[in-house]
């Protein structure tokens, strides 16, 4: 299933940028209960997302299922005007996607 | 004609077995490596630190900042901000006292300021607690937020 990522760069001072990153994700943490089947929902989350700065890591972030849906994730990295980010995730399932953009 | 149906049903199976065999390994060993299974899945503070940080020694320190709600009516998404001013991070840690696990999340910091954003899930009013790790120690930080919906399980 393809999941739509979104991508935002915001430059701080001295080199530095601000990179928020949505996923569409469920997060599912594997403990909640289906309410009319009474099952278990079985985990479903992103486990992993990482920051490259010109193909080079940055940041590299493990997520828990206590993470919200939908997570926003945010971090600061070392980049420059005209410098490509891209951020890649994969979660539990063997699921992953990337996104990338030009810090501006 | 026996013969045949058993060739044909070992066939299928084999080709099943193989798919699976590819299809369950491939993610698993990437991730492996990579996610601390022990830290986010143990049951208390003290264990998913020390498997993060390989110790859960933590000296209180003001130069973390955290910033988090103190009321948070809705337990499902609760945004938290943590950064510091402390000097060679390159490991920050996220944990939120009373859920099941407590450990939300891990950034790993190679070139940047220690800086993380993300909105949690809490399950009940607790304590949420920032782990930093600078020049080889560990400081922490950790604020109070009230939850009146939980947001794990119902």
């Amino acid at each position: 299933m393809a999941r739509t990522m979104k991508m935002k760069i915001k430059k701080k001072d001295n080199g530095i940028a601000e990179v928020l990153c949505l996923v569409n994700h469920p997060m599912e943490t594997g403990l909640r209960k289906d309410k009319k089947t009474k099952e278990l929902i079985p985990a479903h989350h992103i486990q992993k997302m990482l920051f490259d700065v010109n193909g080079k890591n940055a940041a590299d972030v493990s997520l828990a299922g206590s993470i919200s849906k939908n997570p926003l994730i945010g971090v600061h990295v070392k980049a420059n005007s005209g410098d490509t980010i891209k951020v890649s995730w994969s979660d539990n399932k063997g699921e992953s996607g990337s996104a990338e953009k030009k810090v501006p | 004609m026996q013969r045949r149906t058993f060739l044909k049903s070992s066939l299928a199976s084999s080709a099943l077995l193989m798919a699976a065999g590819a299809g369950l390994l491939k993610p698993t060993r990437v991730l492996a490596a990579d996610w601390n299974k022990d830290a986010f899945g143990a049951k208390d503070v003290a264990s998913a630190v020390k498997a993060v940080f390989g110790t859960s020694d933590a000296t209180d320190s003001d130069k973390i900042k955290l910033k988090a709600p103190a009321l948070a009516e809705n337990g499902a998404v609760v945004p938290i901000k943590v950064s510091s001013t402390l000097a060679d991070v390159n490991k920050m840690a996220i944990v939120i006292e009373k859920n099941g696990t407590p450990l939300a999340a891990v950034v790993d910091i190679a070139s940047g300021e220690p800086f993380f954003s993300a909105r949690v899930k809490m399950g009940k009013t607790s304590p949420i607690i920032a782990y930093v790790m600078s020049g080889g120690k560990l400081y922490k930080t950790s604020q109070e937020v009230k939850v009146t919906v939980g947001g794990c399980g119902g």
